[in-house]
């Protein structure tokens, strides 16, 4: 019998640790009744939300929300009694119908997935989980039965576009990168996953490192590298830690090094750690970060293919680009090419978060619907609230509004809807969520990220900034659209990368989509979500007020007047809009008007 | 040179950092977090040491120093707070949280309290949004926090001082 613990990030910070202690307790006191009870750890499961996961076979059972006090139970009744704890089931929220494995969890049932087929089954601490579930069994294939050449010609069979936001033709990158004069060439992994709302890189890395790894030694054999950097964000210790004991380990088994698996191919990789900027997941600012320089992008005319980190041919991907490179050649490129659509092949992980029922993280094949994704595997908007908008691509990308629910989401589709497909977070936005808030936080994100090093970046964003805050504040002026507007114009067509040409995003798709909310902000001074402070009043309802006195007391301006069990009222004149009465009350009495 | 102004402790933290990655450059950036691990910040004789080791100008360690948001130049808490506010977060009342840690220790970000018990630093996403929003003091993580939570928190760690 098997008993895996999800222990990642997620899982971690809601109590795995203890659940593992406590079966580890009582596998020891267990050692002589039961014969054998492995007792495993992995991560990176996908519901997140749910956390911490319990996975035992043989019979396929998935534990969620398990806590060390369940831990009794879960021996008791499933380990040494073969019988399913049915509280710790998944339940339809519909149907109430408990769903005993992932597969009959409607989450998990749609999803198809490669790039995180080993994640939360393998141990990512063990390399020989890893081998056992055929690792490495595509680097033996690369090294031994293709020429590099023929590894590149399968790359481009299978169509693969970057994952980390561009969506650049891989096997076109590694080319120019081969047949760039100058030694030595080296090979990145871009693990510096910047964008707000998106987790996927940190869950493959601590999910199933070696699968990273071994994607990159091919990448690097085809390219003819002999030296590699996995750059990683300092905010996620635990994916360093992960990589790190997985380089070793790679290190340890031939892997990585001189003459690898007897080849005469040689190959070494480091790991980088990020220093908490933004801008470095830009490629150019990656490589000066690398260098041990400030990390501020350059201009692009001369690729870095041909002139990269140290001004040699440099290959970057992403994390989830060079996940994907085992399974293409261990399958094919025929077999990835036959997934996803015309112009984008295989799959997409998302981080699947907001206000949705089932967050966590998906992986789905390109060419799905976002109503796909945001109501069969996401479950709908969480609270009975109705979707709003769908956020993609970070603070680059934009809000793609509820009425395109039907589009399928690819790398030229999102592009066309004025949103990207960047590295992967979906975020849901409900009812309650204002369109011009959100732009603004994205804007003032990029404001705060920008390098500073280009003019259009560094005053143009702080100008994009300074206006939706005037409109979030109610001093919005007739005209500040068309000024944003002008501003986007610039910054996409002067600024020196893409952070900066990429800023004006989620200002120009939530205007085009949800214009009359900034008109609303700005010319009736009116919050149509009542997100924005002052742009709304807080009203007590008569008839639903019971006069309970809650709201009186929680007031810090004291603006709450009223008798005992007679309705009470809010003077406007003092009300701040805290909204400490509006968490207080317990019978919905106070409405945001 | 100004090698010999830094003391033996700090030389020897430098040259561990420093040989900890066979004295490249380019891994100066880990290099310095290894060293703000160690001694909790970037003293200035620590940095001058190693720009003398490195081989690279002081202004570069400098410019390092204070580009990226997870070195500091000055000391910091004893306990480091960290609140998320990525999206997600951001969405689900972190600024709120933020606020409500600001107003109570009395700091902004990235500042420590004045009895050096806090440093409060705010991050860009921890890639935990399912659990939004988030904040970490030390290695301790705490998921979907309320404002009116902060203090309660917050008394945990300025307790273990008494």
């Amino acid at each position: 019998m098997t008993v895996a613990v999800c222990m990642d990030t997620c899982c971690r910070a809601k109590g795995a640790e203890g659940v593992w202690s406590a079966l580890e307790a009582a596998r020891r006191q267990l050692a002589e009744e039961v014969a054998e009870v492995e007792l495993k750890q992995t991560a990176a499961h996908g519901l997140c939300e749910r956390g911490p996961l319990v996975m035992i076979q043989p019979g396929d059972i998935f534990y969620l929300n398990v806590q060390e006090e369940d831990v009794p139970e879960i021996v008791r009744e499933t380990i040494l009694g073969g019988r399913v704890v049915e509280s710790l089931l998944y339940e339809d929220p519909e149907t109430g119908k408990k769903a005993t494995s992932s597969d009959e969890i409607p989450f998990y049932a749609k999803q198809h997935r490669i790039v995180l087929r080993h994640n939360g089954v393998i141990d990512p601490t063990s390399i020989d989980d890893y081998v056992a579930a055929h690792g490495y069994e595509a680097l033996a294939k690369a090294l031994t039965e293709m020429t590099p050449e023929e590894v590149i010609a399968e790359v481009h069979l299978a169509g693969l576009r970057g994952r980390g936001g561009g969506g650049f033709p891989t096997a076109r990158k590694w080319r120019s990168c081969r047949e760039a004069a100058g030694e030595p060439k080296y090979v990145i992994c871009n693990g510096d996953e910047g964008d707000p709302g998106a987790f996927m890189d940190r869950s493959i890395m601590e999910g199933n490192p070696h699968a990273v790894i071994e994607g990159i030694i091919i990448g690097a054999y085809a390219i003819g590298a002999h030296e590699g950097f996995i750059y990683v964000r300092n905010e996620y210790p635990l994916a360093v830690a992960r990589m790190r004991e997985a380089i070793e380990a790679a290190r340890g088994h031939g892997l990585l090094g001189p003459d690898i698996l007897g080849s005469g191919f040689s190959f070494d990789l480091r790991i980088n750690r990020g220093g908490g900027a933004f801008v470095c997941g830009e490629s150019t600012a990656l490589m000066a970060s690398l260098e041990g320089r400030v990390g501020e992008p350059r201009e692009k005319y001369v690729h870095t293919v041909e002139a990269g980190l140290h001004d040699k041919p440099t290959c970057l991907n992403n994390v989830e680009t060079w996940a994907n490179v085992p399974e293409i050649i261990s399958r094919g490129g025929e077999w990835f090419a036959s997934i996803g659509t015309e112009g984008s092949k295989g799959t997409k992980v998302f981080s699947l978060v907001g206000n949705v029922r089932n967050t966590g993280l998906v992986e789905v094949p390109m060419g799905m619907t976002l109503r796909e994704i945001v109501y069969d595997i996401g479950g709908g908007v969480a609270d009975g609230k109705a979707l709003k908008a769908m956020q993609t691509g970070g603070p680059s990308g934009g809000c793609i509004p509820a009425s395109l629910l039907d589009s399928p989401v690819d790398f030229d589709r999102l592009s066309e809807l004025g949103s990207m497909m960047g590295s992967g977070g979906l975020i849901v936005m409900d009812e309650d969520t204002c369109m011009v808030n959100v732009a603004r936080y994205f804007v003032e994100f990029l404001q705060e990220e920008s390098c500073g090093k280009c003019t259009a970046c560094r005053e143009g964003v702080a100008q994009m900034s300074h206006i939706l805050n005037r409109i979030c504040n109610g001093d919005g002026r007739e005209g500040d659209v068309e000024l944003l507007l002008d501003l986007c114009d610039i910054a996409e067509s002067t600024a020196l990368c893409a952070l900066g040409r990429t800023a004006p995003n989620p200002v120009r798709s939530t205007i085009k989509h949800f214009g009359e909310e900034y008109h609303e902000h700005i010319r009736e001074k009116h919050c149509p979500a009542r997100e924005c402070r002052g742009l709304f009043r807080y009203e007590i309802l008569a008839e639903q007020c019971t006069g309970c006195g809650r709201c009186l007391k929680e007031c810090p301006e004291e603006a709450i007047t009223g008798e005992r069990k007679q309705p009470h009222v809010i003077e406007q004149a003092k009300c701040v809009q805290c909204g400490a009465c509006f968490e207080a009350c317990r019978f919905s009495a106070i409405a945001k008007v | 040179m100004t090698t010999d102004t830094a003391t033996p402790d700090l030389s020897t933290a430098v040259e561990a950092a420093v040989e900890a990655y066979a004295g490249d450059p380019g891994f100066l950036i880990p290099m310095l977090q290894d060293l703000q691990a160690d001694l909790g910040y970037v003293p200035a004789e620590a940095a001058r040491h190693m720009a003398d080791l490195l081989h690279v100008p002081l202004s570069q360690l400098y410019s390092v120093a204070t580009f990226y948001k997870s070195l500091s130049l000055v000391p910091r808490g004893k306990h480091l707070i960290t609140v998320c506010l990525g999206t997600v977060c951001y969405l689900k009342g972190a600024k709120e949280v933020a606020a409500r840690i600001e107003s109570q220790l009395e700091v902004g970000p990235r500042m420590t309290t004045k009895d050096g018990l806090f440093t409060f630093e705010p991050v860009n996403c921890l890639g935990m949004c399912g659990l939004a929003p988030v904040m970490v003091i030390d290695d301790d993580h705490f998921t979907e926090v309320r404002p009116g939570q902060v203090p309660d928190i917050l008394a945990r760690y300025s307790g273990k001082e008494n």
